[in-house]
């Protein structure tokens, strides 16, 4: 069906060599995605009777106008990274962690409660922060494992429960931090439902004061982005991590512990998210509120299928995805288009990528041959018989 | 034949039997004696039932340690053990109701009220489980029924503003007539996505959610708020005939909402024809062995489709319900994870319409139960039970249930895999 790429090449001009390079297909197709998305979401602008050209151009004035937009920007994104990492390091395991926002939230919850415990008051920055990101990246672990210990142990499938599991995390914070009989972590003197705020001590350093701050964590995330690749490339773990992605029957075979390598792939995964939620509230806000982090599960997920679970991708892509929703408040100012058309934009970027076949047609190129990390963990098809 | 055996039926018969001998053995007697009761009826002058909860809670105690003793009797008859269960589970109902109005300080509670919001409320999660039903029995999984319900919500209500004079009912009928065609619109694209192009059934589900989500935002803030236009009138009662008149229960069951009812007939209609029609069994087919059905003349692709966008239709029905008809009105995500918790009445019943209803109307309970904990304020010693426990219940019982606790909740056999022509 499909035929080898390097034998049979469409006539030789540099646009179709380009379009058929086996090593440019990875971007290219995301990079048409994108433009075909905006596309089609200019035609939605269009019909609302905005311009299209003037909302774009604001959006990339705000996305990277002056040096504070691009602090600003890179500050929205640092989130995005630890939590798209935690989605992608586990699909590289063909594992779907749809459960990004609960370990995120759990983290930040964790970081939280110790950050204003009253023990550590006193305590310098060097012990507290470090201390503080480690409650987070345990929190977020504890999440991430309840999954991964029940797919191992009885096959439930890890969407289900890290669906549930998301739900779960969401209820549970909003009685801990806005419960006021008991109270459990909430500020008794705030009039609106929110944690203490940590103390200044325990706040990651800021680089630059914006709004967003770009804060330290946003190299914490990098460096776990370089973490992340090292593992997979260059460890055993990580050889057990792709071996399982690439099949689960095989890698059994191979003598590979599935069940054990599932539970911590998902625990590690689950770090990664807990430690996006722990510097968001150490490096930004200083507090949780109940609402904090909702739909970064999916945002994770949208930036992870992007980056093709590609950790150097992920930073691009989260990059990217934080500046749009950074720079969406200049074009609702300078156009009244709503912030909600970079949604639009977003959700259509993913549709495109799923949908790769629709893009495929526009270039009129080939699926190249070899592995391609979506193709290679079909996640719905072990919904109901588990592998 | 082994005469005992220690099974799953067995140990839920032996977790029964413990909390049946602490209901009898510590609970009742430790329960005060006040003067309680249970009313039926909307004030003024309810028909009402004296209650005294120590000996209610001894009697249910009671049944729980006879059904842990009927389970030990399986050998027999199986029916008696499992008859057992089912009457022991379905008495938590009335424990819960009996537990809270004792230690809370009101007198009474209005018992057939409470039973029939959880019906109200059950109405946009059996509608979302009936949508994933219909879908994941012809094979597809999906994920994105909270995004159907969403969208479908937000163009029910957006509709129902721009047509303007929005007192009127024809408005209304049109604003649902668009909300279903909204659900089966994405549910098109669901099988475009994941029928025609083999993406992956929960990657496509992810999409629709976020899209949903996107879509609806940009609505409201850029066609709703134009229309200065934020409430309307939701739709009004109907008393169906005759049965309205059955005292206590017709006023309160039987005068009720259209999508309400519309709720009921779908789970009906869904049952009928899943199970014994001619298309019912050619969907479930293409659900279980594609290969299989189309060997005998049957196109799983087109039954996918056709599956899908009934599913997708039922959806936009269960939309319409947030927008029009629980209030007239838009916001911002409101359906605020119904989606998900009929997925988990979908895996909780078990991909079966009248045990998915049941755990429709379980969930819908848990809801209704929330909002009437929080004005009976039921305290155990100092602690008063918050509501967000309540509302976790159904994605706990949903984790348990999936991890073969309460015997495996297996899903149709090729539900999730692409299905691919044979040659």
């Amino acid at each position: 069906m499909v035929e080898p790429v390097s034998g049979r090449r469409p006539p030789g001009r540099f646009l179709g060599e380009l379009r058929q390079s086996v090593h440019l297909q990875p971007v290219l197709v995301p990079i048409c995605s994108i433009l075909l998305a905006l596309l089609v979401a200019a035609v939605v602008i269009l019909l609302v009777g905005g311009n299209p050209l003037e909302a774009y151009w604001a959006l990339l004035r705000g996305m990277f106008g002056s040096a504070d937009r691009i602090n600003a920007s890179l500050g929205r994104s640092t989130p995005f990274i630890g939590a798209a990492l935690a989605v992608a390091f586990a699909y590289r395991a063909g594992l779907f962690n749809i459960g990004a926002e609960g370990q995120v939230l759990i983290g930040a919850t964790a970081t939280a409660w110790i950050g204003t415990f009253s023990a550590l008051a006193g305590a310098p920055g060097i012990v507290v922060i470090p201390l503080i990101l480690l409650a987070g990246a345990l929190g977020g672990a504890a999440w991430g494992w309840i999954p991964g210990v029940l797919k191992a142990k009885t096959g439930a499938h890890e969407v289900i429960t890290t669906i549930m599991l998301n739900s779960i995390a969401v209820l549970f914070v909003r009685w801990m931090v806005s419960s006021q009989d008991p109270i459990v972590l909430r500020d008794p003197t705030a009039s609106v439902p929110r944690t203490s705020t940590i103390p200044e001590a325990a706040r990651l350093p800021e680089v630059i004061r914006t709004d967003p701050p770009l804060h330290f964590g946003f190299f914490i995330a990098v460096g776990l982005c370089v973490v992340v690749w090292f593992i997979l490339g260059r460890t055993n773990l990580g050889f057990e991590v792709r071996t399982l992605g690439a099949n689960p029957h095989a890698a059994r075979y191979a003598g590979i512990a599935v069940g054990r390598t599932t539970i911590l792939v998902m625990a590690i995964s689950g770090a990664f998210a807990g430690l996006a939620g722990a510097a968001e509230i150490s490096g930004t806000s200083g507090y949780l509120s109940p609402g904090a982090f909702a739909a970064i599960g999916f945002d994770a997920i949208a930036i992870a299928l992007l980056a093709r679970a590609n950790p150097f991708g992920i930073i691009l892509t989260s990059v990217l995805w934080g500046s749009m929703l950074s720079g969406a408040g200049l074009m609702q100012q300078d156009t009244g288009l709503s912030i909600d058309t970079v949604r639009i934009v977003q959700a259509l970027v993913l549709l495109f990528v799923a949908a790769d076949v629709i893009v495929r047609t526009v270039l009129r190129v080939r699926k190249p041959l070899g592995e391609d990390v979506l193709e290679a963990t079909p996640v719905a098809s072990t919904w109901g018989t588990p592998a | 034949m082994r005469r005992f055996q220690l099974g799953r039926r067995q140990t839920l018969g032996i977790l029964f039997g413990l909390l049946g001998l602490f209901l009898v053995g510590y609970v009742a007697p430790n329960l005060e004696a006040a003067d309680k009761g249970i009313t039926l009826e909307p004030p003024p002058d309810p028909v009402r039932i004296d209650l005294d909860p120590a000996n209610a809670v001894l009697a249910i105690g009671i049944v729980f340690v006879l059904v842990a003793l009927a389970t030990f009797f399986e050998h027999r008859s199986p029916r008696i053990a499992k008859g057992a269960l089912i009457v022991g589970s379905m008495l938590f109902i009335p424990l819960v109701i009996i537990l809270s109005l004792s230690l809370s300080e009101l007198r009474d509670t209005n018992v057939m009220q409470l039973l029939i919001e959880s019906l109200r409320l059950s109405t946009p999660i059996a509608l979302g489980a009936m949508a994933g039903l219909w879908c994941e029995r012809a094979g597809v999984v999906n994920i994105g029924i909270e995004g159907m319900l969403l969208a479908s919500a937000g163009t029910a209500f957006v509709t129902y503003a721009v047509v303007g004079d929005a007192n009127s009912t024809s408005a209304l009928w049109l604003a649902v007539f668009v909300a279903i065609a909204t659900g089966g619109l994405i549910g098109l694209l669901h099988a475009l996505l994941c029928v025609t192009h083999r993406v992956d059934q929960i990657i496509s589900g992810v999409v629709i959610n976020l899209l949903a989500l996107g879509l609806t935002g940009f609505l409201r803030s850029e066609v709703l708020v134009d229309t200065g236009i934020a409430t309307g009138v939701a739709t009004g009662d109907i008393g169906l005939p005759l049965l309205s008149d059955i005292p206590i229960v017709g006023p309160q069951l039987f005068t009720n909402k259209p999508i309400f009812f519309a709720m009921l007939v779908v789970v009906a209609v869904t049952n009928l024809v899943l199970f014994r029609t001619r298309f019912g069994l050619r969907v479930r087919a293409v659900g279980e062995h594609p290969h299989a059905a189309e060997t005998l003349g049957v196109d799983p692709i087109r039954m996918r489709y056709r599956a899908v966008v009934v599913g997708g239709l039922i959806a936009g029905l269960g939309g319409a319900w947030f927008s029009l008809e629980s209030q007239a009105g838009f916001q911002d995500n409101m359906t605020n994870g119904t989606g998900f918790i009929a997925l988990a009445a979908l895996i909780f019943g078990k991909w079966r319409p009248l045990t998915v209803f049941a755990g429709a109307i379980l969930f819908g309970f848990t809801r209704a139960l929330g909002s009437r904990l929080q004005l009976l304020g039921v305290t155990i010693g100092d602690f008063e039970i918050p509501s967000e426990f309540l509302q976790a219940l159904p994605y706990v019982v949903t984790i348990i249930v999936v991890a073969g606790a309460m015997g495996r909740a297996v899903a149709p056999a090729a539900d999730g895999i692409p299905y691919e022509r044979s040659r």
